[in-house]
């Protein structure tokens, strides 16, 4: 399942490296942050409940780039 | 400016003026320290606490912790103004990059202003309604004024009034629309008001689609993107044991051979690395390119489905077109009268009344050319004759109408044309009357499409019909183009795609032009499927990589400048921001080039990067 969510990052790089934290985050299958449109799309594992798996995504990216946003 | 970067500049002006102050005092020792703290401090005490938050979630090359290194080791070497000097300009960098960004990524916005913010429904009590586009249902009436927006897909109920697609198409002509014209959302209404029953879903119209396609065309990286993830991730983590061993190697050396170590000299070489240690400028400023050629594309009327496609267009050296729909314009029209008994409209009127009945696109031409509806009364005793053509009494008269199969069975020779196209010959009352020309007629600007292909570096321009070899070969003698394969069924287009794709040189692409409807195997074959005048038509949308709004096919040409200028574009920011880089590495290994040259490099290199990749929006003149 794909998922598309609005995200608030400064720079292009932080952007870069959410991307990477949001890959290796249990449950997602792939991610893909879009910088221009501040954007993130996820594609979820089979059965991984949404909602828990991006609030790992959150905490994750929080780690890498302190005052990231993703609204979910 | 927002309420964060308006902080910001505060802090910037703040300290900057405080460091101004600082240099013109004479105070020494731990006052000058102290002293200096306090610019540092307001410029910097985020990136320290940032730094520190890095450490403790193990994330060693974070740029503020490296910056934090560089900065801080500079004041303990006593170097206190390149300290608060490079923290300044971090930030002053920092803020650029967010203001710019933002300011691009809102002009580009503006660019593809055509979201409507509401419609007004009209509701059973005869009264408007303001309502978010959103809450319209399908089948409901709403109404637009002059100079509004139609907000969402449908057909006109009531009203006359011209429309203004120039955002949609980038076609500055407005179209004409009456009752019972379809209508697409993201135009706008010029001269009357106008009632639409909507065919469609907000979600739905065509304004939606356009603009999730445009956003989300950047999530599709490019190559050179994916070179550019690849490099900064590996670039900091490299600068950054490069300064260690920058810091380490010399003096260990030096102390070997029984030298003085100079280990503060190393230091602040090794600090200066850090200093521009980040690939800040080279990862804001490909997409950033590739975002704004897209941006300014879509303006003109051409869609880019992704970065990735931008670059492949770039690359096209092979343009395979279809024929009709794409180089002509697909309808049929009467081109000429020639040998006529009679005049020229009076042949056409009697040809017209013998093909009423008719529903062949040929007979349908024939009564577009007569340019009124066949007086039914007039017409009598219509024999249809299999494969040849219908006789009919018109007016009393006999008139036959068909090939010249025909007009050998009435016993009459029929004049050959010497042009290419359908020929349909007449007799009247039993004697040969003249034929009459029908064509497939050329675009308007099909001509030019083709030279201005091959000005854009296009090697070979090839044309696939399912037309008869004659008319095949004389619309591409007029229109210039090299290989024509005429007679093709629609699986055989793809078989032919594929040949032309084994002959291609390595780097160079391959295009396919159709108008989507009947191509999509072909367009997902191609390296690189353009549809045509797709306004409107989802399938196409959906099945081409580049879509052109309109059905103008100089527009081929424009997009693949297009996507010629914002790669080179990219390029330039590749090689300049990995190039002043490097420079600046090597001369501050060799102390040629100090801290306040690394961090002029850092922030200046992403400046002009930037500058530079807000050039591929301007494309309306290319």
């Amino acid at each position: 399942m794909k998922k598309s969510y609005r995200i608030e990052v400064d720079c292009a790089n932080c952007a870069l490296k959410m991307e990477d934290a949001a890959k290796k985050t249990e449950g997602v299958k792939d991610a893909v942050v879009n910088f221009m449109a501040q954007k993130m799309n996820v594609e979820f594992e089979d059965g991984a409940d949404v909602r828990s798996t991006m609030e790992k995504v959150l905490k994750n990216c929080r780690k890498v780039e302190r005052d990231c946003e993703i609204e979910f | 400016m927002n309420k964060k970067q308006k902080k910001m500049l505060l802090r910037i002006l703040l300290s900057a003026a405080l460091m101004g102050i600082l240099l013109l005092l004479p105070v020494e020792g731990w006052l000058r320290f102290a002293l200096f703290m306090i610019p540092y401090l307001i410029i910097g005490y985020d990136i320290l606490i940032d730094a520190g938050k890095g450490i403790m979630n193990a994330q060693p090359f974070d740029e503020n912790f490296l910056m934090a290194v560089a900065t801080v080791g500079a004041i303990a070497l006593g170097e206190y103004t390149e300290g608060v000097a490079v923290m300044l300009f971090y930030q002053i960098g920092e803020l650029f990059q967010s203001y710019a960004v933002g300011k691009s990524r809102r002009s580009i916005g503006a660019l593809m202003d055509i979201r409507p913010d509401s419609a007004n429904l009209l509701g059973e009590d005869g009264e408007l309604h303001e309502v978010d586009p959103d809450e319209v249902e399908v089948g409901s009436v709403i109404v637009v004024r002059p100079g509004e927006k139609v907000p969402i897909d449908g057909v006109i109920v009531k009203g006359v009034s011209s429309l203004d697609t120039a955002a949609l198409t980038g076609e500055s002509i407005p179209r004409e629309a009456k009752e019972g014209s379809e209508v697409i959302s993201g135009c706008i209404n010029l001269t009357g008001l106008i009632e639409i029953r909507t065919t469609k879903a907000f979600g739905e119209s065509t304004v939606s689609k356009i603009l999730d396609l445009v956003e989300n065309a950047t999530s599709r990286k490019s190559k050179s993107e994916n070179f550019i993830s690849k490099f900064a991730r590996i670039y900091t983590p490299a600068v950054c044991f490069g300064a260690l061993a920058l810091f380490l190697l010399p003096p260990l050396v030096n102390l070997l051979f029984g030298r003085e170590a100079l280990f503060s000299v190393w230091l602040y070489r090794a600090l200066t690395f850090l200093v521009i240690s980040c690939p800040c400028a080279l990862v804001i400023s490909i997409p950033l390119s590739f975002f704004a050629g897209i941006g300014g594309a879509s303006a003109q009327g051409v869609l880019i489905k992704g970065s990735n496609y931008m670059e492949t267009l770039s690359q096209v050296r092979t343009v395979v077109m279809d024929k009709t729909g794409t180089l002509t314009q697909g309808n049929f029209e009467v081109s000429g009268v020639h040998h006529s008994a009679l005049e020229d409209d009076k042949l056409i009127e009697y040809a017209a009344h013998a093909e009423a009945y008719s529903s062949h696109p040929i007979s349908r031409s024939l009564i577009r050319a007569y340019g009124r509806e066949p007086d039914i009364s007039r017409v009598c005793d219509v024999r249809e004759e299999s494969g040849r053509g219908v006789i009919a009494k018109v007016d009393g008269r006999e008139v036959a109408v068909g090939n010249a199969k025909l007009m050998r069975s009435l016993g009459c020779e029929p004049i050959d044309c010497s042009h290419v196209g359908t020929i349909v010959h007449m007799a009247i009352d039993g004697a040969y009357a003249g034929h009459i020309l029908i064509e497939d007629l050329v675009k308007d600007g099909a001509r030019e499409a083709v030279e201005e292909l091959r000005r854009a570096g296009v090697r070979k321009i090839v044309m696939l019909t399912g037309d008869v070899r004659t008319v095949a070969e004389d619309v591409a003698e007029r229109l210039g183009i090299d290989e024509v394969k005429s007679e093709l069924l629609p699986a055989d287009k793809v078989g032919a795609v594929e040949t032309l794709l084994e002959q291609e040189r390595a780097g160079e692409k391959l295009a396919f032009v159709g108008d989507g409807i009947n191509d999509a195997p072909v367009l997902a074959r191609a390296d690189i499927g353009i549809a045509m005048g797709a306004l409107g038509s989802d399938a196409a949308i959906e099945a081409a990589d580049v879509v052109l709004m309109d059905d103008d096919p100089r527009k081929i040409a424009k997009s693949i400048r297009i996507s010629r200028k914002c790669l080179r574009i990219v390029k330039e920011n590749i090689w300049f921001a990995i190039g002043v880089k490097l420079l600046c590495l090597a001369l501050g290994a060799l102390g040629l080039a100090g801290m306040w040259t690394a961090i002029f490099a850092d922030v200046g290199v992403m400046v002009l990067a930037v500058l530079n990749a807000i050039r591929a929006l301007n494309v309306k003149r290319l």
